[in-house]
């Protein structure tokens, strides 16, 4: 008899269809992966079986956890299953916590809600729910409040609030999404833990394939709305039929066609660069403190090179970045982009500036909702001197857009009109049409779905061979970085721990910090 | 939480010493010389120089200015040059009535709205919230002083429930002088109200659909429960600073209601000393005006602090 049945679900939201025909068990003790891209239906699966649905939202069909039918049960009945029978972890853990009540009280509290205890009791049982998700208490103690604390332990206080009253269900809706690879491997172990301990059952939604092979028992995909194939994870890598899995699988490996194009002539040198932020005053007329973000790094990007740069969040990364960029001084050291310094003055170098150019990771947040595409890829314009108008402007912008894959029409349409993936193509063609050298890629396919990343990743290699272009690549992601660089940079605390040639780095790391981190990323297994 | 509290302290002492350096100024270079206008067009020069002196005028801009400061730390405001009595005492009765006229109309804009905000937030788009949203509208929308007039026709003078104006003083007693604030506060408080309510429905939908209250559904509270134990404090800060600004307002802003009801307030006591040059009346009430509007900020910070452990930690 399995703990959680969904069968024949179909959803709709304001009469669109959501999900159609979902049918899918999950058993004590078992682990089932829901695996499917962004709009495929399955963070909707997971609120279903919690009734915690948008308003306008219809269900029809059995969710069934453990006994009872939840879909007709009254709000009341909902409440005391609700953090009791089954907890739930979500996605952001930066936000899943109510920033002015201690993780103490919070923990608690699902506890109080559900039984007839004292606040002393519940906060003792607090204290142990804390202790299993290891935040002990010494370091941790029950007044803590989220702000005090990084994403990572944020996300087991929230584990914590789910599992205190050990429900029979686990829900986790992308509870790693959010996190750093170390820290994504050690809440996975966690999670794992947990469910054998407590013999649970856990339903997890993710898009990552990978994070699925090593955990999960059975892994079931889902496509807009549907579910397209089910089976046990040790055996539905070689058996998976639907051309949709197989694509799926494909996109998570895949790794474009290109060629070093690595030239000896150095395009941005790179000189002991400091970058050090001042700390708040401690006391009214103590000198402030500082701390260095970057401490001194060195390095050199040769003309044509594909370079990557990878660190957890706040390895410095993205302040080295804007470094380069020329949005910010350094305290030390120089930055030459083909021989010229970024920073002048008090400001960007225009002349270096026009010749790199940036795109970021949120292909949303990065554009101006209220300006068309044309308006929005000519940004890079009031760079030049004598920016191109009329025909000539129209010729650029067609040609920007078609280098994409998208059509010179497009420029008429406002951002809001595209997919994830087209406006990251958007803002590629909005760092081409000045016909930059450099491009810095600062975590810019990290938001996308796996299959939009690899068409991302195809274009970046193509554009690369036609214009010649050399790209600084950052991110968290390893995978991506193996499949799109030719050198790599290891940053941590400010400091580079590793360099090499990309495949020599991550075949044969050399420093702990470096193997860590290759041992923390979820693998896909070998030739599946 | 102590060093929040100096440092607040401190900006506070600032506040007051740059005001009291503009307001002082500020009166300096007003055209018009206080005792040429009390002694009429006619005055001999030799007794209009001997007033002059009497008034504390002839000194340096420095002396006049620190006379002034070091008088009002003291308690002594100085000497109003029309009624030739203490300022202090003067500030001090209109003061005993327009604090609790201020105090009256914030409570009553307060016990209405936050119950009003609450209710139209949890009710989203039904028939509670666009009837909230609708008043409120209208409450915003009416001038006080005529809604004033209006209950004034017909609490005063169809029912006779309430005088339609004038203030007996305390010592006749606190329930005549409460009955005697009632319509001027409740006239104040519709629009505080109705803009207040808007405010916290507002933050509420805000905190609603934050992250957290996801989770605390999770967690089996009702949607109520949510509300009272994790969006309401929440929203508080935006409440918090718009009740610190409606204080301040009514202190000082009070002046047409005053005039509705003739009640004797600081708003009136300006308006009479600015148009009779009395200018020290005037630097001492704009100044008290000042200190009640630092201090509530003050109090707001502290609010705020008290609020949200983000603030207290940082400091």
């Amino acid at each position: 008899m399995s703990l959680l049945e969904i069968s024949n679900l179909d959803l709709d939201i304001h009469g669109a269809p959501i999900l159609r025909d979902v049918s899918l068990s999950v058993a004590p003790g078992q682990i089932v992966g829901v695996i499917g891209e962004s709009g495929s239906g399955k963070s909707m699966t997971a609120f279903t079986v919690l009734q915690l649905l948008p308003e306008g939202a219809q269900a029809r069909g059995q969710v069934t956890l453990n006994g009872h039918d939840m879909l007709s049960l009254s709000e009341a009945q909902l409440c005391r299953l609700r953090g009791n029978e089954v907890g739930m972890v979500f996605q952001e853990p930066m936000t899943a916590l109510n920033p002015i009540r201690t993780i103490g009280e919070q923990v608690a509290e699902t506890i109080l809600i559900h039984e007839q205890v004292s606040k002393s009791e519940a906060m003792a049982r607090a204290r142990e729910a804390l202790n299993r998700v290891e935040l002990p208490a010494d370091r941790f103690p029950l007044s803590r409040y989220p702000y005090e604390l990084s994403g990572g332990q944020r996300q087991r206080v929230v584990i914590a609030m789910a599992i205190a009253l050990r429900p029979k269900l686990l829900i986790a809706d992308e509870p790693t999404t959010a996190l750093d690879v170390t820290t994504q491997a050690q809440i996975l172990a966690l999670l794992t833990r947990l469910v054998r301990e407590d013999g649970m059952g856990m339903l997890m939604i993710t898009h990552d394939l990978a994070v699925m092979a090593d955990m999960a028992d059975d892994i079931v995909i889902m496509q807009k709305g549907r579910v397209v194939e089910t089976g046990p994870a040790a055996t539905l890598f070689e058996t998976m039929q639907h051309p949709y899995s197989k694509a799926l699988l494909a996109a998570s490996t895949h790794a474009p066609d290109r060629e070093d194009g690595t030239t000896e002539q150095p395009l941005l040198t790179v000189r002991n660069v400091v970058r050090a932020y001042a700390l708040p005053r401690k006391t009214l007329f103590g000198a402030p403190g500082q701390v260095q973000a970057v401490k001194g790094v060195s390095f050199d990007l040769k003309r044509g090179e594909s370079l990557g740069l990878v660190g957890e969040s706040g390895c410095g990364k993205s302040t080295l970045t804007r470094a380069i960029l020329g949005l910010e001084q350094v305290q030390g050291g120089e930055i030459l982009f083909d021989g010229q310094p970024v920073f002048t003055g008090h400001a960007a170098n225009r002349a270096v500036r026009r010749r790199m150019q940036v795109v970021f990771q949120d292909p949303y947040g990065s554009f101006n909702p209220r300006h068309k595409v044309a308006r929005l890829v000519t940004e890079p314009f009031h760079l030049l001197d004598a920016p191109p108008t009329g025909a000539a402007r129209d010729a650029a912008i067609a040609e920007a857009l078609t280098s994409v894959g998208l059509a010179p029409e497009d420029q008429h349409k406002y951002i809001h009109e595209f997919s994830g993936g087209q406006r990251q193509r958007i803002a590629i063609a909005r760092a081409l049409i000045i016909k930059p050298d450099l491009i810095i890629l600062d975590e810019a396919v990290s938001a996308l779905d796996v299959q939009v990343r690899a068409q991302i990743l195809d274009l970046l290699a193509d554009l690369s061979k036609r214009f010649g272009l050399t790209y600084l690549f950052i991110s968290h992601d390893l995978s991506v970085v193996r499949a799109i660089t030719d050198r790599v940079l290891v940053m941590k605390s400010g400091e580079f721990v590793e360099r090499g040639p990309t495949a020599q780095v991550f075949d044969a790391p050399q420093h702990a910090y470096t193997k860590a981190l290759i041992a923390a990323a979820p693998r896909l297994p070998e030739e599946a | 939480m102590l060093r929040y509290t100096l440092s607040r302290l401190l900006s506070l002492g600032v506040s007051l010493a740059v005001a009291s350096v503009v307001i002082f100024l500020a009166i300096e270079v007003l055209p018009g010389d206080p005792a040429a206008y009390m002694l009429g067009l006619n005055a001999q020069p030799d007794t209009l120089a001997a007033l002059r002196d009497e008034l504390g005028l002839n000194g340096t801009l420095w002396e006049r200015y620190a006379d002034w400061v070091g008088g009002m730390l003291r308690g002594d405001f100085g000497t109003s040059y029309t009624y030739r009595s203490s300022v202090s005492e003067m500030i001090g009765e209109r003061l005993w009535v327009s604090l609790p006229l201020a105090l009256y109309a914030l409570t009553l804009s307060t016990v209405i709205a936050f119950p009003a905000g609450i209710w139209a937030a949890a009710r989203r788009g039904k028939a509670a919230d666009v009837t909230v949203m609708g008043v409120t509208q209208l409450g915003v929308a009416i001038p006080n002083f005529w809604f004033a007039m209006l209950m004034v026709l017909v609490f005063a003078i169809n029912l006779r429930w309430f005088s339609a104006g004038g203030f007996p003083g305390w010592d006749k007693g606190v329930w005549l002088s409460l009955k005697a604030l009632t319509l001027p506060a409740v006239a104040l408080a519709l629009p505080q109200a109705s803009i207040l309510a808007r405010v916290m429905r507002s933050a509420l939908l805000d905190t609603l659909s934050e992250d957290f209250i996801r989770t605390a559904r999770a967690k089996g509270l009702t949607k109520g429960q949510a509300l009272r134990r994790h969006a309401l404090r929440n929203a508080l800060i935006p409440v918090l600073t718009i009740i610190g600004m409606q204080f301040s307002f009514l202190m000082a802003g009070g002046i047409i209601i005053e005039n509705v009801f003739f009640l004797p307030g600081l708003g009136r006591m300006i308006f009479q000393a600015i148009s009779a040059r009395d200018l020290i009346v005037v630097e001492s009430v704009v100044m008290l005006l000042v200190f009640a509007v630092v201090l509530v900020n003050f109090m707001v910070e502290l609010a705020y602090a008290l609020v949200d452990p983000r603030l207290r930690a940082r400091a």
